[in-house]
């Protein structure tokens, strides 16, 4: 193996074979001796086909691919946990994995112990842990907490210690899933910190996650799985827009159904929506009794339902006077479709005049998609220009 | 070389954690707490003592019986509680196997360890009331340490076989259970041998816990104990016994090993 390869994996297929009854017991172990007939139908599931790739010294490098499609399959068996069931997975140098924070913390040992005990799965003697325990304890703000059980600590503070611990972890290649879907903003942002560091390290790190931004971010190169085979690999922006992409296709398909408003509500009898240069929301309003100037507004909200941009008739100052009850009104709200690639949905809501008392709020009434061929790893993408002159 | 090195300076700190974890946690709660290891076989001395000595009085030939029984049977609690307890070991730690790549043997091994800490405790009981009943300790109880091991060994072999077993097939440790209880009185720990016929007893000192059993309470409290080579007259006998200890060994590491590569998916 080339001397600058971290891990090579050569034809790895894995497959997962089911029998019908889970449990083999010995009665059964017996029986299917004698009565070859009785062996159960078996389910093979072919979670790896035949992947290859390599992964270079000093990498990040990023896997991405949906629930399902193998990655975690993939990432347990480059950790040594499963074994191929044909081909071949060499690892050069020390690997240590975050399949999970915190991996054998026990909730009726104290902090301390947990501390030693999680140390030693890494590989860490006593006398290693307790040279920078004080360290981790700092770290992860848990001075008055370190002789309390695990099981009195919030998951917030278990997070804390598994994370400062983790980060102690002395390897040549690092396996990280999906570490960063737990804990506040704040936690993130110091696993990010920490990624900052180890990207100017030697270390290999092999990152599997669901957000992009990261992905972009952070990886010299990843590689999207989809049922089970390499369907890209290569730079991280593209694979991330492939992946993107993987969700807008098969949207587009349910679209044309979930497009086409049901009209379940009370009021909004219709909803379109036009993607273009701009987007355009219109529809149409039939009051089941009478409004007096209802506030009438909408939002836009990313596939994570944070609100992104949104208006409404107060907000812009706009009068909407007496609805009649049974009486039609159409409506079209307009914007610059400055938003980047991904799946939004759209709340509209009607607001009594006084702004606090709900007529109506319909939630994720409408979805769309956004496909562009510039990505980019920000939510929204509006027009920017840029002047670069010489100062003479 | 390098490599294995780190692996084995790997295991040893895991055991080593993995052996206090478990005597940290095997009293938690209690409020006497590990003076329990000392408060069970002396408890159980006791019931021995008034038993045996007044009511049963099947031991009158044998000096110090009471001990004698005590001894036998912190011997097979030991093994009991290797075994026994190993059957789950592996399943139990399922949590860590999926998502740690670590020498599984590990979790077995300090099982085994936990359970020769508390046999070292019952032993210290056991001395205690050797010297307040004034036996006489001879020298070939330098001996013990050897037959010691060889305890150790055999019930580590058979851990490694239930614990392996049990992953795919879950009802071993009912199994076991039933076998066990009809081993205790299969070997000779609450009747001394001389109660049952030549040919039975014979037979009965080829099971490697009842030559061990039978041996240690030679070394440590009687040369009257009848053991497997005065029964045969030759000490050629005791391969039998060993032999089994090595085969189950052998057979068992071989299975563990060719097992263990499946437990993170079979757990």
């Amino acid at each position: 193996m080339a001397d600058d390869i971290a891990i090579k994996v050569e034809n790895v297929s894995k497959d997962f074979s089911y029998t019908r009854r889970k449990a083999v017991t010995v009665k059964s172990a017996f029986t299917s001796v004698f009565k070859r007939k009785a062996k159960d139908e078996k389910t093979v599931q072919h979670a790896l086909k035949d992947i290859s790739f390599d992964i270079k010294k000093g990498e990040f490098f990023g896997i991405v691919g949906r629930n399902g499609s193998g990655k975690s399959t993939l990432l347990k068996m480059l950790a040594g946990i499963y074994q191929p069931t044909k081909g071949n997975i060499t690892v050069n140098g020390k690997l240590v994995p975050f399949i999970e924070l915190g991996v054998g913390f026990n909730p009726e040992l104290t902090g301390r112990e947990n501390v030693y005990m999680n140390g030693a799965l890494l590989g860490f003697s006593e006398k290693e842990v307790s040279r920078f325990y004080d360290e981790v304890v700092e770290f992860a703000e848990l001075e008055q907490y370190m002789d309390k059980k695990l099981k009195n600590y919030s998951s917030g503070m278990q997070v804390r210690l598994a994370f400062s611990m983790a980060i102690r972890a002395k390897a040549d290649i690092l396996l990280i899933d999906e570490v960063l879907a737990v804990g506040d903003a704040d936690f993130q942002r110091k696993c990010f910190n920490y990624f900052k560091q180890l990207k100017g390290l030697d270390t290999t790190v092999i990152f599997v996650s669901h957000d992009m931004t990261a992905v972009r971010q952070f990886c010299n190169r990843a590689m999207l799985i989809n049922n089970g085979i390499i369907q890209n690999i290569g730079d991280a922006d593209e694979v991330a827009f492939y992946y993107s992409k993987l969700f807008a296709d098969d949207h587009d398909k349910r679209l044309l159904q979930s497009n086409k408003y049901s009209g379940k509500s009370d009021y909004i009898k219709k909803l379109t929506i036009d993607i273009g240069e701009y987007i355009a929301l219109s529809g149409l309003i039939c009051p089941i009794k009478d409004l007096q100037s209802p506030i009438f507004g909408f939002v836009v909200k990313d596939s994570s339902g944070t609100a992104i941009l949104g208006s409404n008739t107060k907000m812009l100052s706009q009068r909407t006077g007496t609805l009649k009850k049974n009486s039609k009104h159409t409506f079209s709200w307009r914007f610059p479709n400055i938003l980047s690639d991904g799946e939004y949905t759209i709340d509209l809501a009607l607001v009594g005049e006084d702004g606090t008392s709900i007529i109506e709020w319909l939630e994720e009434i409408g979805r769309f998609v956004i496909k562009k061929t510039i990505t980019s790893p920000y939510s929204v993408m509006p027009e920017i220009t840029l002047k670069l002159t010489e100062k003479k | 070389m390098k490599k294995l090195q780190q692996r084995y300076r790997y295991s040893l700190i895991l055991l080593k954690q993995l052996v206090k974890t478990d005597f940290k946690l095997r009293y938690q709660g209690s409020v006497l707490g590990y003076l329990w290891s000392l408060l069970r076989p002396l408890a159980l001395f006791v019931i021995l003592y008034v038993v045996f000595t007044k009511f049963l009085k099947i031991g009158e030939g044998v000096p110090h019986y009471p001990i004698y029984l005590l001894l036998g049977i912190i011997l097979w609690n030991y093994f009991i509680e290797v075994t026994s307890g190993s059957i789950t070991a592996i399943v139990g730690k399922g949590d860590l196997i999926r998502k740690i790549n670590f020498p599984k043997y590990v979790i077995v091994v300090a099982g085994s360890f936990s359970a020769l800490i508390n046999l070292t405790i019952n032993f210290v009981v056991v001395g205690v009331f050797m010297i307040f009943s004034q036996v006489d300790i001879r020298q070939i109880v330098v001996l013990l340490p050897l037959i010691v091991l060889e305890l150790f060994i055999f019930s580590l072999a058979m851990a490694f076989f239930l614990s392996a077993a049990f992953v795919r097939f879950r009802d071993i440790n009912y199994i076991w259970e039933v076998l066990m209880q009809g081993a205790f009185y299969a070997t000779p720990i609450l009747y001394p041998l001389s109660l049952l016929p030549i040919a039975a007893a014979k037979w009965l000192m080829l099971n490697p816990m009842a030559q061990i059993i039978q041996d240690i309470r030679y070394v440590l409290i009687t040369p009257q104990t009848q053991t497997i080579d005065q029964l045969y007259g030759t000490q050629l006998i005791r391969l039998v016994p060993f032999g089994i200890v090595l085969g189950t060994a052998i057979v068992a590491t071989w299975y563990f090993r060719s097992r263990q590569r499946f437990f993170a998916e079979e757990v």
